[in-house]
């Protein structure tokens, strides 16, 4: 989200190039189903227009908005009021499909289920894209995005906690699960951030050697470089192998928890995956320090440790962080995966979901999964933008 | 035309643009290779790979014969290999998969890339940039699975999500190699009379080339991983073996599942590393 200024070609006339396809797409948006109404969990659904699925106030409402949004994106206008219609238009969204179900489903019928329709997702897309469109060319400071972030998870945790949504079929079927929903999430948590942890720790005294040591750094990266191509179901089967024999065969591995299947073999994967881009990242971040401030350095007398740890690391810094922000991203999408070998985490109800081929329970799994990785990535940036715009002394 | 390229802009000191899989590539040439001595560890890797191709080969053309080595795996008198389906057929299926789909990605991203880069595409470039950054947080696994409720089981979720990490990682890197083009490069392409046209197709392409094909190594290493994954939503890839090893508990499918996968992976990302640098070392050239 950098440099992100465009001046306005000089042959354009008073249209942005950009909100006529957004607009365009709305349009599109606006005629697809907006609603699924099905039956039951499992059957397939009857698709419902915006305006047969909401009360007609709230229909009428919610079209207004919408327009009005999508003619805001039109004309070649500032980003703070485009940043306003993609906001409006989200949230409009978000108050209309969370009136559906009651206006869909009879009172007291518990077996119908209510989906946001191909029409929503549509326009959704096409107001994200405005948002993001605005905060790309505002390129915000990393606090301003940090605040907008923490802005939006409050108002969908809002909207959530209200229980605005509760009609929706992801909703119930979240209801139907809500312990097993915070256990998976806590584990999906866990196994991401304990083996960036245990990747860190091993991959920065790596990549500080391999920054000392050319031979070791021509052994070992190519190595790491060869096992982040493995695919990731088949490293998970890798582990499973050995340890798998290991418990059948030593009693006491399997006294300690030790078996085929489960987190450990997940632990061992993702630790394996993650070494590369820390240990990359630190010795490409140390090999990047300037020879003269080195040299100042040691003119200061300061000690080859003093060095790494007062000048060395904190230059590399970014570089380290941005290895990190790869490996975390990496990793929560990595650990839906385990849940195929017992690993736990969001994957479970993604395959769950895939095995019964119930569409919301998929939603359920990959949703929290998607918005995970979103929110990590954010806050890594924004941290790693942080450093680089304030040099450290 | 002489003009400098600063070769780091390939290499990976922005992470945040180049993929992780890049990381390596950085290595200094290995000083032992230019000694007589060097020669054997320089034809090292090459005898690996041209062993590891002949191992697969053998073993996909003729999996009973390594049985006894996969028996002890099983039990109860399980089957050793995995005899469903042909594993010819997985791997001419994966393969389909993972090059059709990245191509039909790359294509896109490479007429995207250069759409936004010129005057006329200029109110696309921030929000396209802002888009591959974000699109590329979202698990490939989670796009395959939201594709499934869209389109329903079989090859064409998988697909899917295949097009769309071949188009980001290539449209990201189509980006940064056509801004890092040097200024000087296109002033000197300009002074010799040369249409934009003839700028983009013998100037700035050719110099972006190597981050292009950076873009499509990881594109196609990221669709490897998500067509193995795919044989849960049924489609036909390598996956499936792994995958009834799982659910029968059978070791030794996962094993040779594992095994086959990850060997045609490490040698299909190698081949792709092998001709990124040639063209890489040709593109420094043409350029000096």
């Amino acid at each position: 989200m950098s440099s992100a200024t465009v001046e306005p070609a000089a042959r354009g006339g008073r249209l942005d190039p950009l909100g006529v396809v957004l607009a365009v797409t709305g349009l599109a948006g606006l005629l697809l189903p907006f609603a699924l109404a099905r039956a039951n969990r499992l059957v397939a659904g009857t698709a419902e227009s915006l305006v047969a699925a909401l009360p007609p106030g709230a229909a009428a409402a919610t079209l207004a908005v919408l327009a009005a949004a999508l003619g805001l994106a039109l004309p070649r206008t500032g980003p703070w009021l485009r940043l306003a219609a993609g906001v409006a238009g989200l949230a409009a969204l978000a108050l209309a499909i969370g009136l559906v179900p009651q206006h869909l489903v009879a009172e007291g019928d518990r077996l119908a289920r209510v989906g946001p329709g191909a029409g929503f997702w549509l326009l959704v897309l096409v107001f994200a894209m405005l948002l993001a469109d605005a905060t790309a060319r505002l390129s915000l400071s990393p606090a301003a995005r940090l605040g907008l972030l923490a802005a939006a998870i409050l108002a969908v945790a809002g909207l959530f906690a209200s229980g605005h949504f509760d009609g929706l079929s992801i909703l119930r079927e979240y209801a139907n699960r809500a312990p097993a929903f915070w256990r998976e999430g806590a584990q999906h948590i866990r196994l991401a951030v304990g083996s960036l942890a245990a990747a860190a720790i091993v991959g920065l005294p790596l990549g500080i050697a391999c920054a000392r040591r050319p031979g070791l750094r021509a052994a070992v990266l190519p190595v790491l470089n060869i096992v982040q191509t493995v695919p990731s179901m088949a490293m998970y089967g890798l582990m499973m192998v050995p340890l798998a024999l290991l418990a059948a065969h030593v009693p006491l591995a399997a006294a300690l928890g030790i078996r085929g299947i489960g987190a450990a073999p997940a632990l061992i994967a993702l630790f394996l995956y993650s070494l590369l881009p820390i240990a990359a990242n630190t010795a490409i971040g140390i090999a990047g320090v300037p020879t003269s401030v080195l040299e100042a350095a040691d003119g200061m007398g300061m000690t080859p440790r003093q060095r790494l740890f007062r000048v060395e690391l904190p230059l590399a810094l970014p570089v380290i962080l941005a290895g990190i922000r790869i490996v975390l991203v990496q990793n929560i999408g990595l650990v839906t995966i385990a849940a195929l070998i017992g690993g736990g985490g969001f994957g479970t109800f993604v395959f769950q979901g895939i095995g019964q081929a119930a569409t919301d329970l998929v939603l359920l799994g990959a949703l929290p999964t998607i918005a995970l990785a979103f929110v990590g990535a954010v806050l890594l940036d924004a941290l790693i933008d942080a450093l680089e715009r304030t040099p450290p002394p | 035309m002489r003009i400098a390229v600063d070769r780091r802009r390939v290499d990976p000191l922005r992470p945040s643009r180049v993929p992780a899989g890049a990381a390596s590539d950085a290595r200094p040439a290995d000083p032992a290779a230019a000694r007589p001595a060097g020669l054997l560890r320089r034809a090292l890797p090459a005898v690996l790979r041209l062993a590891a191709l002949a191992l697969l080969l053998a073993f996909l053309f003729m999996p009973e014969r390594f049985a006894p080595l996969f028996a002890p795996l099983t039990q109860n008198g399980a089957p050793a290999i995995y005899a469903r389906t042909s594993l010819v057929d997985l791997t001419l299926g994966h393969l389909g998969l993972v090059f059709g789909a990245t191509l039909a990605g790359g294509l896109v991203a490479l007429a995207l890339g250069i759409l936004v880069t010129r005057p006329r595409g200029a109110a696309f470039l921030p929000l396209s940039r802002t888009l591959v950054q974000i699109g590329q947080t979202f698990p490939p696994v989670a796009v395959l699975a939201l594709a499934v409720p869209a389109v329903g089981f079989g090859a064409e979720p998988t697909l899917i999500a295949l097009f769309l990490y071949g188009l980001l990682p290539i449209f990201e890197n189509t980006l940064a190699g056509l801004r890092d083009v040097p200024a000087a490069a296109i002033e000197a392409a300009r002074g010799m009379g040369m249409t934009p046209r003839q700028r983009l197709l013998r100037v700035e392409l050719p110099l972006a080339l190597p981050v292009i094909l950076a873009g499509l190594r990881l594109s196609v290493t990221i669709n490897m991983g998500t067509a193995t994954i795919g044989s849960t939503v049924a489609a036909t890839s390598l996956g499936e073996v792994i995958l009834a090893g799982l659910q029968s508990g059978n070791t030794a499918f996962i094993l040779e599942g594992a095994l086959v996968v990850a060997t045609i992976a490490v040698l299909v990302h190698d081949a792709l590393l092998i001709l990124e640098r040639r063209v890489g070392r040709r593109a420094a050239g043409a350029a000096a």
